[in-house]
């Protein structure tokens, strides 16, 4: 069978600019239908079919704080447990990786495995094992919210390790630290001055998903017996689902705009402002 | 087994640099023997290359030297104090890696001034030595270029100015060439060469390129096996190998099968001094460099041969024959002297001795 070059069918090619704006289009619509529908809601008057800003004015204004005591204490939770799970990927999680890919290269294995154990697991088995823990870790740190954190920081392993295991495969950072010791540069300075900032990226990936996943958990909380924002939402929900609608749509922005900023923070300002005018010779 | 060094070489430089000893060292690697009782020293401003096959343990050796690996016996001196526990970052090295290894989020000018910072030198002072070392690779104005705007030949030079803005004692180079292609390599290998006669640094370089080691070394220590088989200027590796793996590995040898009698083996019918190690008198093989063969088309002196290929290299000639035992030979002569695949024609040898090993 004879072929001409011209016209020889192409295997594994890009769809045509008409089929990836059809494919965009439904994957898009079947996303956005229910946040419209949701926002919708949100404006809705009764069940007539009229429409109002009023659930969101009510929420905002200032004599709203005593209703809503219940979310405005979720959210403060929430955030306060985002940041103490930052707070033990970023002195716990990353140091060991540093340390694993610089010293122990045949750990790795064994800690990838380990990192990606809580995403096989369903959180409400989690729980099942998390129960008797929390009894003795209340003991311990008392029953304050941010002891839930050390679950988090559990349930967040799979996507700060992957955020920064990638980044760390970008990097040489063998050579780069030896490189640096080798011109007088102590552990200290290596990584404050060498490995951080080629990291930064990285580690920032890893916050910010960090924060997106803890603000997005419910299981846990809930079954623990704690309030964060989810587990408020669903309580305000039974009263006025009109306010909890509107506060999973916040929080679903929130998480958005964080993800938008992962992929935005790529590299120093400085690095793209110097390839923007890179000539090449 | 501490090597002093040979008298014959030359000495290169007077100034700033330090003197460098490997002393019975030893370093193992999980049961493998990297380095067997490595013994070397390099005199101040002298620049060694270390050269083998991967695996012999050269970069091995460069790097227990720098402090990155630990070793696991005897000593490592540089100005005669033992070394082998203080940290790199306290050794006062400059080294230059086969990998790219500049900081990739500084600019050529911060990679240079890294190590002035480790050292708190003032900010002024900093921009200016680490100025003076960018333009003395040549680079002075790409100081504001990062690391992925720079050529491989480019990150290297910066590299080499940010080992050097320090003044280390020794310079360490662990195939700073490698990663680069052919005219880059040769013009980085001279530059390397210029700029350590001038400083006059004390210079180790790690290779497994023989025609590089040969090159820019004051001298050579050629390894195999975690251990220093020879060392000795290019000219004496060259010329006397002492040990057939040497030979084999220094320039191309042909491998012409011979009878030892007497410290003595006879060759395309020439009686020729054996060199290297006494050996017992049987079968060897002598090893005999291309261009120490001589093609003659009319005379009747020598060995016959026929002519198989020919290939013309620019100043050379490079031609292999085929002995009547079907051996094939590699000749390498002058570019005039032109031959046919098919004529038949008289192999003579050139000089009067030859390094022999014994026939496997």
């Amino acid at each position: 069978m004879s072929r001409g070059t011209s016209n020889a069918v192409r295997i594994g090619t890009e769809p045509s600019k008409l089929a990836r704006w059809i494919i965009l289009g439904i994957v898009g619509l079947a996303f956005m239908l229910p946040l419209v529908a949701m926002l919708e809601f949100t404006f809705r008057e009764g069940f007539a079919g009229e429409h109002t800003f009023s659930h969101w004015t009510t929420l905002f204004s200032p004599e709203s704080t005593r209703t809503y005591r219940s979310l405005i204490t979720g959210v403060t939770n929430s955030f306060l447990l985002a940041a103490v799970t930052v707070g033990i990927v970023l002195v716990i999680l990353l140091p060991t990786m540093i340390l694993v890919q610089l010293q122990f290269p045949r750990l790795r294995r064994v800690l990838e495995f380990i990192c990606i154990i809580p995403i096989t697991v369903p959180a409400i088995v989690l729980v099942v094992g998390l129960a008797p823990v929390y009894a003795i870790v209340v003991r311990v740190f008392g029953g304050s919210i941010w002891t839930l954190a050390f679950a988090y920081g559990i349930t967040v392993l799979p996507y700060a390790y992957r955020a920064i295991q990638s980044n760390l495969d970008a990097v040489d950072v063998i050579t780069l630290s030896e490189a640096a010791r080798s011109l007088g540069a102590g552990w200290g300075s290596v990584l404050a001055r060498v490995l951080l900032p080629n990291l930064r990226r990285g580690i920032l990936a890893a916050s910010f998903i960090s924060v997106a996943v803890v603000l997005g958990e419910f299981t846990i909380a809930s079954l623990l017996n704690r309030v964060n924002l989810q587990t408020a939402v669903l309580q305000i929900s039974q009263s006025d689902p009109f306010v909890a609608v509107i506060c999973a749509l916040l929080a679903l922005a929130f998480a958005f705009i964080l993800l938008l900023i992962i992929g935005r923070v790529g590299q120093p300002r400085r690095i793209k402002k110097a390839r923007r005018n890179r000539s090449d010779s | 087994m501490t090597i002093a060094p040979s008298p014959a070489a030359p000495a290169t430089a007077t100034s700033a640099g330090a003197t460098v000893e490997l002393i019975d060292v030893i370093k193992d690697y999980s049961g493998q023997r990297a380095l067997n009782s490595i013994g070397l020293s390099v005199r101040p401003g002298e620049f060694v290359a270390l050269l083998g096959p991967s695996g012999c343990g050269k970069t091995t050796a460069l790097r227990s030297l720098a402090g990155l690996e630990r070793i696991d016996g005897g000593e490592i001196r540089i100005d005669g104090v033992n070394v082998a526990n203080v940290p790199t970052n306290k050794r006062d090295i400059g080294m230059v890696f086969q990998s790219y290894s500049l900081f990739p989020h500084l600019t050529s000018l911060e990679n240079v001034e890294f190590g002035l910072r480790m050292r708190k030198v003032g900010r002024d002072e900093r921009r200016e030595r680490a100025s003076e070392a960018l333009e003395m690779v040549g680079l002075g104005h790409l100081a504001a270029r990062f690391a992925h705007q720079l050529s491989g030949g480019q990150q290297q030079r910066v590299a080499l100015a940010r080992a050097l803005v320090t003044r280390p004692r020794v310079l360490l180079l662990d195939e700073p060439l490698s990663a680069l292609d052919a005219k880059v390599r040769l013009q980085l290998r001279d530059e390397i060469r210029r700029i350590q006669t001038d400083l006059g640094i004390t210079t180790l370089f790690v290779t497994h390129d023989q025609e590089e080691a040969l090159a820019v070394a004051d001298r050579v220590a050629v390894m195999r096996d975690g251990v220093i088989e020879q060392i000795g200027s290019p000219e004496e590796l060259y010329a006397t190998p002492a040990t057939p793996f040497v030979a084999n590995f220094v320039g191309l040898s042909n491998r012409v099968d011979a009878e030892l009698v007497h410290g003595k083996v006879e060759v395309f019918g020439e009686v020729l001094e054996a060199l290297g190690e006494p050996l017992a008198d049987g079968p060897v093989t002598a090893l005999i460099r291309p261009e120490d063969i001589l093609i003659d088309p009319a005379g009747d002196a020598g060995v016959e041969a026929t002519i198989v290929t020919s290939s013309f290299l620019g100043s050379l000639r490079r031609t292999n024959l085929r002995l009547p035992d079907d051996s094939v030979l590699s000749v390498q002569h002058a570019v005039s002297e032109r031959a046919q695949p098919g004529d038949v024609v008289r192999l003579r040898l050139r000089g009067a001795a030859v390094s022999v090993s014994p026939r496997a």
